[in-house]
C-alpha cells in the first residue's frame, strides 16, 4: 500500500500556530503569500480536538472533522472531496463529520466551484493532506509504543503494530500527533487499495436537506436584520427618477435607497459582470413587506449611453470594455447575426487547403444551427446576507468564486481582505451564474449604507430578468466528401452575442486534412456569463447534429463514421494542438454502442447518438424517443463516460442524470428573448422548465473503468444531449432540427398537419 | 394587521401580520420555519409546498387569513425524527443535488402517498409535475416515491 510517495509541493509551506488548548496547529498552506482571514475558529477549538492540518481535526474519542473547502452548489463536492481525505487518512467513513469551510485562502487553495475542476485539481492536494495526517498518527504511535513507524499499519481509523499486538484508535494518538514534525514524504495509497473512493457514500447533508434545516443563505437570520429587495431597469436603461411615496408609506418599510455597485474608476475582474450598476432598493422588516412595496415604486428609466470600463481578462491583461447603449431586441439580434454569418470571421485554425478541397469535393453539406439566450433559473433566487461595520464585514451568500469577489469587496468597501469574512452558504443551484458575485457587493453596499445587517433578495422576476445569460449562438458547418465518401474538407464558422462558441482544436479538427475554423462576435448590453459547460453547451449540439447528417450523406452508420474519423486522428493526426485523446474518445462511443445495443436497433426508431469531449471528460450518449400525439416522449438515455477514477459512483451517476435531463429540457424548451431591452419571460409561468412528465423514463450512466486521475463531471454530460435529442427527433419525424428550442419547431410541424 | 391563530406542525401559534401575507412568508419570517422555500411566488415551482388539512398546497400564494383553524404541516413537522418513509427513501436514493427544491418535492410526495398509498407511474408523474427541480433529479424522485410507497 505504499506505491507512491507524496512530496510536498515546493510552493507549500508549513504553518504553525498555537491552539487555545495549548497544543500546536500544524498545517500546510498550498499557496504561499495568501492573506489570512478574520476567521478565528482554529484558535477556539476545544483541546479534545487536534488539528493535524487545515483539513483534518481528530477528537480524543476518535471522531474526525474534515473541512470541505470548496463551495457546494449541488455537485456534491462536500461529500466527494472529504472522501478523498478520508481515504488517505484511512479513516472509518462512519466516524466522519464534514464541515463547510469559510473562504480562507491562507489555508485552502482554489475555493472555487466551476469548470468541472473541483475534484480534478484537489485530487493530489487532498490525497497528500490525508496521507500526511495518517503518517503523523503513525509517528505518534511509533513514539508511544517505541516501535518503528514503518511497522505500523492502519485500517479504518485504527493503528496497529502486529509484532507487539498493540492497537490504538486515531483519537488516542491525535493529541501527540499534532505536536510532531510534519513528514514530507508520507506515502499515498495504491489505487487498488481504495476503500472509500470508488465506493458510493451518501450526501453528508442528505438528512439536513430532507428535514428542511437552514442550509442556504436565503434561510439566514441575524439580530436586527433588515430585508432588502432590489429593482433593476431593462437592458440599456438606467434610473431617471423615482417616486417612492407609496412604497415608503407601506407597512414595515424602513427605507428606499439607490446604490451603485461598482465605482467608475474601478478596474473590474472577469467575474465582476453585473448587468445593472445602479439599483433601487426597498428596505424593510420582512420579505413580504419589501416585495410588496417594491411593486409600488414608480420608476422612470432613461437610455444609457455607451459605457466603458477597464477589465482584466480571464487570462490576460486589462483591456477597455465598452458596453453599447440602446434598446436591443431578439429580432434585431437575429438579423445582425444572419448578416455576420455571411462574412468571414477571425480565422481560429486552418489546416491544408480547405477551399481547394471543397472545389474537389463530390458532395458538400452545409447547415446552420442557432440557439437562444438561456436564463440559469437556479431554484434559489439571488440573495446575500451582509453585515458591514466601520472596521469589518461579514458576508454569507451563495458564491462559486469567492476569491474574485473578495477583490471587488476590498476595493468597494475600503476594508482590507483580512477584515472581510465570506462564509460559503450551500447554494440552491449555481450552474455558472453564482460565479458572478455582484450580489455580494450589492448586499454589502446596502448594509454599509444602512449601517445594519441586511439580507438582500431578488424576487424570481428580478432573478430571471437580471442577465448573465448563456449567450445566443449560431454556427454554420460545411463539409466536403470525396467519391469514396471520405471527409476531405471541414469548415466551421461560429458566431454569437457577445461571443462565439467555436473550440477550434476539438474534434473533428485533427481528423480532416483540410480544416478551417472561424469565429465572430457582436457587442451587446445584454450581459452574459458561464452556463453549465460554456460554449460547449451550444457547439456540441451543432457539431454532433451536423456529423449525424454528414454520416447519413456518406451512407455510414453515425457511430462507425465518428470512429473512422477518430481512427484517422489517432493514426495520422492533422495539425497541432488537437485537444482530445482519440482512443478515449472512441472508447466512450464503443461503450455506448455496446450498452445501448446500438447494432440491434430497430430501423426507423427515434434513436440518436452524440459524443463530446469537454472539461477533460469524454461522453457519448444514445437517446431514444418517440412521437406521441405529436409530442416527443423520451424513453431512454444511455450514457458512457470516461472521467478517470470515479470518486463517488452513485453521486456521479446522479450528476450525470441531472446533466442529461437538464440538456433535454433546454434543447426542447430553454429560451429567453428580448423586446426593447425587456426579457420576454420573468417567471416560471412563461419560462418553461423541464418537469417530471417530460423527463426520460430511464437513464443509464456507464463509467469507463480505468485508473486515470479524475476529471470533470458536472458539465460534460450536458452538451452532447442537445444533439442526441436532435438526431433522435430526426429519426422519429424525418425532419432535421437546427434551431433551439426544438419544441417551437415541433409546434410548427404540428400546426401544419 | 390582524392577529391570526394557526395550527402548525401540531402546535398552536399566534401571529400578528397583514392578513394578505402568504403563509410562506409567515412560516419563514415570523415563525422561523425556513424549510419551506421561496422559488417563484406564483405557485409555479412547488418549492413552497406544505400540507393544508392533508393536501399539498403552494404556500407562496396562500393568504394567511384563509388558513386559520386549518392544520398546517411543514417539512419540519413531517416527522419527529426525519424518518418519514418519504424522507428515508430520499436518503436511500441520495436524491438531492443542490437540495433547495427537495422539501417541496417531499411534501408533494408525502401528500400523494397519503391519498394513494400505491400510486401508478402516471399518478406519480402527475402529482409531482408541479415541482421543478433545476438540478433535474426527477428520475431519483420517482424512484424514491416508489420506494416510499413500498415501505
Amino acid at each position: 500500500m505504499t506505491a507512491s510517495k507524496a512530496t510536498i509541493n515546493r510552493r507549500a509551506f508549513l504553518k504553525v500556530s498555537a491552539l487555545a488548548g495549548g497544543g500546536m496547529m500544524l498545517s500546510f498552506n498550498w499557496v504561499a503569500g495568501a492573506t489570512p482571514s478574520v476567521n478565528t475558529e482554529t484558535t477556539s477549538i476545544p483541546e479534545e480536538w487536534s488539528a493535524l492540518n487545515n483539513y483534518i481535526k481528530i477528537h480524543t474519542n476518535g471522531s474526525i472533522i474534515l473541512m470541505s473547502s470548496n463551495p457546494e452548489f449541488g455537485s456534491n463536492v462536500k461529500t466527494s472531496m472529504p472522501m478523498i481525505l478520508a481515504e488517505e487518512l484511512d479513516a472509518d467513513w462512519k466516524t466522519i463529520i464534514v464541515e463547510q469551510a469559510d473562504f480562507f485562502p491562507a489555508r485552502y487553495d482554489r475555493q472555487f466551484t466551476g469548470g468541472s475542476m473541483g475534484i480534478r485539481l484537489a485530487w493530489k492536494p487532498l490525497r497528500k493532506a490525508g496521507a500526511t495526517a495518517r503518517q503523523l498518527l503513525k509517528d505518534a504511535a511509533a513514539k508511544t509504543w517505541n516501535v518503528p513507524a514503518s511497522e505500523i499499519t492502519t485500517e479504518a481509523g485504527v493503528l496497529h503494530h502486529q509484532a507487539s499486538g498493540k492497537k490504538a484508535g486515531y483519537g488516542e494518538m491525535a493529541t501527540l500527533a499534532a505536536t510532531l514534525p510534519v513528514p514530507k514524504d508520507a506515502p499515498l495509497k495504491d489505487i487498488k487499495d481504495f476503500k472509500i473512493i470508488r465506493h458510493s457514500q451518501k450526501n453528508v447533508d442528505g438528512k439536513s436537506i430532507v428535514t428542511g434545516k437552514p442550509l442556504f443563505a436565503m434561510d439566514h437570520k441575524a439580530e436586527g436584520m433588515l430585508v432588502a429587495a432590489v429593482t433593476h431597469p431593462p437592458f440599456g436603461m438606467k434610473v431617471k427618477s423615482i417616486d417612492d411615496t407609496a412604497a415608503r408609506a407601506m407597512p414595515g418599510i424602513t427605507d428606499v435607497i439607490t446604490i451603485t455597485t461598482l465605482t467608475d474608476n474601478y478596474e473590474r475582474n472577469f467575474f465582476d459582470t453585473n448587468s445593472f450598476n445602479e439599483l433601487v432598493v426597498v428596505v424593510g422588516n420582512t420579505t413580504w413587506e419589501v416585495l410588496n412595496a417594491k411593486k409600488a415604486l414608480k420608476i422612470e428609466w432613461e437610455p444609457t449611453p455607451d459605457t466603458s470600463f477597464m477589465m482584466t481578462g480571464w487570462r490576460g491583461p486589462a483591456t477597455k470594455v465598452t458596453v453599447p447603449g440602446g434598446l436591443e431586441s431578439t429580432q434585431g439580434h437575429r438579423a445582425r447575426m444572419e448578416e455576420m454569418s455571411k462574412k468571414s470571421g477571425e480565422i481560429l485554425r486552418k489546416d491544408g487547403d480547405p477551399e481547394g478541397a471543397f472545389k474537389r469535393a463530390k458532395k458538400i453539406l452545409e447547415r446552420t444551427y442557432t440557439a437562444p439566450y438561456l436564463a440559469h433559473n437556479c431554484m434559489e433566487p439571488v440573495n446575500c446576507f451582509a453585515h458591514v461595520t466601520a472596521d469589518k464585514a461579514e458576508l454569507y451568500g451563495p458564491i462559486q468564486a469567492p476569491e474574485f469577489i473578495m477583490r471587488t469587496l476590498v476595493a468597494r468597501l475600503g476594508l482590507p481582505a483580512e477584515k472581510i469574512n465570506i462564509r460559503l452558504a450551500r447554494m440552491g443551484g449555481g450552474f455558472g451564474q453564482r460565479a458572478y458575485g455582484h450580489h455580494m457587493v450589492e448586499a454589502a453596499v446596502i448594509s454599509q449604507k444602512l449601517n445594519a445587517p441586511v439580507k438582500m433578495i431578488y424576487s424570481r422576476e428580478e432573478d430571471m430578468t437580471n442577465g448573465i445569460y448563456r449567450p445566443t449562438y449560431t454556427a454554420t458547418y460545411r463539409a466536403g466528401l470525396d467519391e469514396n465518401n471520405n471527409v476531405i474538407a471541414f469548415h466551421v464558422k461560429g458566431g454569437g452575442i457577445p461571443e462565439h462558441a467555436v473550440h477550434a482544436h476539438r474534434f473533428p479538427a485533427g481528423a480532416v486534412d483540410n480544416y478551417l475554423a472561424e469565429g465572430w462576435a457582436l457587442k451587446s448590453n445584454i450581459s452574459i456569463g458561464a452556463f453549465r459547460a460554456p460554449g460547449s453547451n451550444f457547439i456540441a449540439g451543432a457539431e454532433q447534429s451536423f456529423l449525424d447528417e454528414l454520416a447519413e450523406l456518406a451512407g455510414k452508420d453515425p457511430i462507425e463514421f465518428r470512429l473512422e474519423l477518430l481512427e484517422r486522428a489517432k493514426n495520422k493526426p492533422v495539425g497541432q494542438n488537437n485537444d482530445y485523446d482519440a482512443d478515449r474518445y472512441a472508447g466512450v462511443l464503443k461503450l455506448v454502442r455496446e450498452k445501448s445495443n446500438w447494432n440491434k436497433s430497430a430501423p426507423n426508431k427515434g434513436r440518436g447518438v452524440a459524443a463530446y469531449f469537454c472539461h477533460n471528460t469524454y461522453v457519448a450518449e444514445v437517446l431514444d424517443l418517440e412521437m406521441k400525439n405529436n409530442k416527443p416522449v423520451v424513453n431512454n438515455v444511455v450514457a458512457a463516460v470516461d472521467c478517470g477514477i470515479v470518486v463517488n459512483p452513485d453521486a456521479a451517476a446522479n450528476m450525470g442524470e441531472g446533466g442529461i435531463v437538464d440538456g433535454i429540457g433546454n434543447a426542447f424548451f430553454g429560451e429567453i428573448s428580448f423586446k426593447d431591452g425587456v426579457p420576454d419571460k420573468n417567471n416560471f409561468h412563461q419560462y418553461k422548465m423541464i418537469r417530471q412528465q417530460e423527463s426520460p423514463k430511464a437513464i443509464e450512466v456507464h463509467f469507463v473503468q480505468n485508473d486515470h486521475e479524475p476529471t470533470g463531471l458536472g458539465e460534460p454530460l450536458f452538451p452532447p444531449v442537445f444533439a442526441a435529442v436532435a438526431n433522435a427527433l430526426y429519426r422519429a419525424t424525418g425532419k432535421r432540427f437546427y434551431n433551439q428550442p426544438f419544441a417551437k419547431d415541433i409546434e410548427v410541424v404540428r400546426s401544419r398537419m | 394587521m390582524a392577529t391570526i391563530k394557526l395550527t402548525i406542525n401540531g402546535a398552536e401559534q399566534t401571529v400578528d401580520v397583514d392578513p394578505n401575507t402568504p403563509v410562506l412568508w409567515v412560516l419563514r419570517d415570523h415563525l422561523n420555519l425556513v424549510g419551506t422555500k421561496y422559488g417563484c411566488g406564483m405557485a409555479q415551482c412547488g418549492a413552497c409546498t406544505i400540507h393544508l388539512d392533508g393536501n399539498a398546497v403552494r404556500s407562496c400564494t396562500l393568504p394567511v387569513s384563509t388558513v386559520a383553524n386549518k392544520k398546517i404541516v411543514t417539512i419540519e413537522g413531517l416527522s419527529e425524527n426525519g424518518d418519514h418513509p418519504v424522507q428515508q427513501a430520499w436518503i436511500e436514493h441520495d436524491v438531492a443535488q443542490c437540495g433547495y427544491c427537495q422539501a417541496g418535492q417531499i411534501m408533494s410526495a408525502a401528500a400523494l402517498l397519503k391519498k394513494k398509498p400505491k400510486p401508478t407511474d402516471e399518478e406519480i408523474l402527475s402529482a409531482m409535475n408541479g415541482n421543478i427541480c433545476r438540478c433535474a433529479t426527477y428520475l431519483r424522485i420517482r424512484q424514491a416515491v416508489k420506494t416510499a410507497a413500498n415501505s
